[in-house]
């Protein structure tokens, strides 16, 4: 079985809810939409104070080339355009809508029948997938339809579904694979027709035995989709270890793109948002969320709409255990720490962690003793020792000619490191002064 | 014998060739350097803080030198006897500023802004701002990590470990700027040095609506505007809920102290009220600011007492 070459660490799976069928969580009484939930320019409000609005209604545009339109996941009426603390704790603008029944647009369609024939041409897909707002569900939020469009330069022969899910405890897309088989491979043939090529590979991790099975099947009949076990190795959901272990090419470093290589990643909860979208003319206002944790009564996966605060689906499964340390949205690699609770599940959210107090507490930390273990774990080849050393002494130049751009932000120095060094803290300031200081530069050229 | 005499002689003409190519070169290639920088260079505190906005003070020195006037020239750790005894050796005259000295506009002490939550990530403030909002209520105020007293060239901010709040120690601080750029939440504030080193000042930063932020720390701005409407001199103006005194109008007269409902505003050095004896000048509200010194006698001030 394939994976990709160097670093990378095998955290515990810990996947509690594989087994757990996805389930609607009932609507919010008010939902919020901040305007910043994906890379790039935030959104705009095309609503005001008082609208009404249905569920699907565009109620923000996208704020430049590289934004997403947001849409409206409940219906009633607009309550205030106002601050709200994001899973970050810093305050962004957002839209707040007061529930009122549950009026659909009537351009969507609600059914479950499965729509096989897109007949709309290539243009029109990506206008389409504009529309409806969709970005990387992966977590990284970026918007599909920039990514649609590689640089003319480049020939793409490969598309890759990202299935791979390496994220201890999210098990979101495992579960939307086993439900929805059959809308993921159309979608797949969507963005092959948008890309126009004919060869989609869709990387899963060995742990999934029944969703590569399932998948096998499906796609047996299917020419050009294949399916392809991987080894499991933590971060292979990462975009560039994704194209190395299934194709063996290596992406250079930045301001390179997969498309340089020839390749396009997609995630699957990006391919059936698509197949939603194109076929069912259904916006992104909805995503699975595993909402889970040692503790919790009732870990599950949950189809929740958009704004939905995410106390809604701690009390859903159980609610918050005693003696939780941490509240994490994402998983506990890559996932950030939610300051409060009644933060909105916005686009990138896939999964609500609570951690037990024994497991998230940080011990000490002590001197670097030089063992090179975190150089040996990243997945970039990068020194993050040294990374880290050059962001305590605010020493960027030293931090830029050691590749930090480079970085994936993964986790695997920081979760090696004997000594607990808050390893990726340091190289996540480090990557923020040097990104400003390039882009100043570039911005003066 | 005869090769000890080689040896002796090899060597010394050697020695004498080099000699005279290294006495040639150093005439032919003489760099010359005005005098006067090294003069000035003495002169600077040598921290290479980067206050004045050169790399360094061996820069600022030459800069001092090479410039027509002594515009826009001026060594914030300097005092202004310094800055006149530069100026008297490049031969310009210079305007004497106002001296100013670092402010933390922050009272979110321990006791009055209660912990929520616990961070335990690198030891920074900017690595703290960049993860989240911190471990309290407030979004705006002080990390507590201390990037500031890492920052200051000059030993002049500790740390209070009771308060959990960096003080500036007002006869050590420079004005050099260093923490103020340091402080991710722009929380640090270079204010004149009034006489006897007196101040008034809102200490908040919080930009949150009145419940939000009173809600998040007792002494946090609220944006009541009562001090705006108390302030003879029309020197604090309310922008984003948040009160901001200006300390060029400010005529330190302390109505707006007595206002103020949440004590945000704070009046440092001056005498207890009702005892008119400004002799030994008291620290009135003593959570932020250092204890108070022997103030600075040749501070020059257009401040009304």
């Amino acid at each position: 079985m394939n994976t990709f070459k160097i670093g990378g660490v095998h955290p515990e799976p810990n996947k509690l809810t594989a087994d757990r069928k996805i389930e609607t969580l009932a609507l919010p009484t008010q939902a919020v939409f901040p305007l910043s939930q994906h890379i790039g320019a935030p959104a705009v409000p095309c609503v005001q104070k008082g609208d009404t609005v249905r569920v699907g209604t565009r109620i923000a545009e996208p704020g430049g080339f590289m934004s997403a339109s947001i849409h409206s996941s409940v219906s009633g009426q607009v309550a205030k355009i106002d601050s709200v603390i994001d899973a970050s704790g810093l305050r962004k603008p957002a839209i707040f809508i007061d529930v009122e029944g549950d009026e659909w647009e009537p351009s969507i369609d609600r059914s479950d029948k499965l729509v096989l024939q897109c007949n709309r041409s290539r243009d029109e897909i990506i206008e389409c997938i504009k529309n409806a707002g969709i970005v990387g569900m992966g977590g990284a939020c970026f918007p599909t339809h920039v990514k649609l469009c590689p640089p003319k330069e480049c020939t793409i022969d490969t598309l890759i579904i990202n299935a791979v899910e390496c994220e201890p405890y999210l098990t979101a897309d495992h579960r939307l694979m086993l439900e929805h088989p059959d809308e993921i491979i159309i979608g797949i043939k969507i963005i092959l027709k948008v890309l126009g090529i004919d060869r989609a590979v869709i990387g899963v991790e060995s742990n999934k035995p029944d969703a590569i099975s399932l998948l096998q099947s499906k796609t047996s009949m299917v020419s050009g989709i294949e399916v392809m076990p991987l080894k499991m190795k933590y971060p292979q959901g990462g975009e560039k270890q994704l194209i190395e272990a299934v194709t063996g090419r290596q992406v250079p470093p930045p301001p390179a793109l997969p498309a340089n290589v020839g390749c396009v990643v997609q995630n699957v909860g990006t391919v059936f948002a698509i197949y939603e979208a194109v076929m069912k003319n259904k916006p992104l206002f909805e995503r699975i969320v595993t909402v889970t944790g040692k503790g919790l009564k009732n870990p599950c996966n949950l189809k929740v709409r958009m704004g939905t605060p995410v106390s809604q689906l701690i009390e859903y499964a159980g609610g918050m255990p005693e003696g939780t340390g941490k509240l994490i949205s994402g998983g506990p690699m890559m996932g950030r720490p939610l300051l409060d609770e009644t933060a909105p599940v916005v686009k990138g959210t896939s999964g609500v962690l609570m951690i037990p107090e024994a497991d998230a507490i940080r011990r000490e930390e002590r001197n670097c003793i030089r063992c090179a273990k975190c150089v040996q774990a990243c997945p970039m080849g990068l020194e993050p020792y040294l990374l880290a050393t050059a962001s305590e002494r605010s020493d960027w130049e030293c931090a830029e000619e050691n590749w930090i751009m480079s970085c994936i932000e993964c986790g695997c120095c920081q979760s090696t490191c004997p000594s607990r060094r808050p390893l990726l803290d340091w190289v996540r300031l480090a990557k923020n002064r040097v990104g400003g200081i390039i882009r100043a530069r570039n911005a003066k050229k | 014998m005869s090769f000890i005499l080689t040896a002796i002689l090899v060597l010394g003409l050697t020695g004498l060739v080099l000699g005279l190519v290294l006495y040639v070169v150093s005439r032919k290639f003489k760099v010359e350097v005005d005098p006067r920088v090294g003069q000035i260079a003495e002169l600077l505190p040598g921290a290479n803080c980067g206050g004045c906005g050169f790399p360094g003070c061996a820069a600022f020195a030459e800069a001092c030198v090479k410039s027509e006037s002594m515009d826009g020239l001026k060594c914030s750790a300097c005092k202004s006897e310094v800055m006149q005894q530069i100026a008297a050796i490049t031969g310009h005259a210079v305007e004497v500023g106002v001296e100013k000295v670092a402010v933390v506009r922050c009272a979110g002490s321990c006791a009055n802004r209660p912990s929520l939550r616990v961070y335990d990530g690198a030891p920074s403030c900017a690595a703290a701002a960049l993860m989240n909002g911190g471990a309290t209520g407030c979004f705006f105020g002080c990390l507590g990590c201390g990037d500031c007293v890492k920052a200051c060239k000059f030993e002049a901010i500790k740390m209070d470990p009771e308060t959990g709040l960096p003080v500036v120690d007002q006869d050590k601080c420079t004005a050099c700027g260093a923490c103020v750029k340091a402080c991710p939440r722009m929380i640090i504030e270079l204010r004149n040095k009034n006489k006897l080193d007196r101040r008034v000042y809102v200490s908040c930063v919080n930009k949150d609506k009145g419940p939000v932020a009173k809600k998040a720390c007792e002494v946090g701005c609220i944006g009541c505007g009562k001090c705006v409407k108390a302030c003879p001199f029309e020197a604090i103006t309310l922008e984003n809920n948040l009160a901001y005194i200006d300390f060029e109008k400010c005529r330190l007269c302390r109505k707006c102290v007595d206002e103020c409902p949440q004590h945000t505003i704070l009046a440092v050095n001056f005498p207890p009220k009702k005892e008119a004896a400004p002799a030994e000048p008291e620290v009135q509200e003593p959570q932020v600011e250092a204890p108070v010194q022997a103030p600075e006698t040749s501070v020059e001030q257009k401040t009304a007492e």
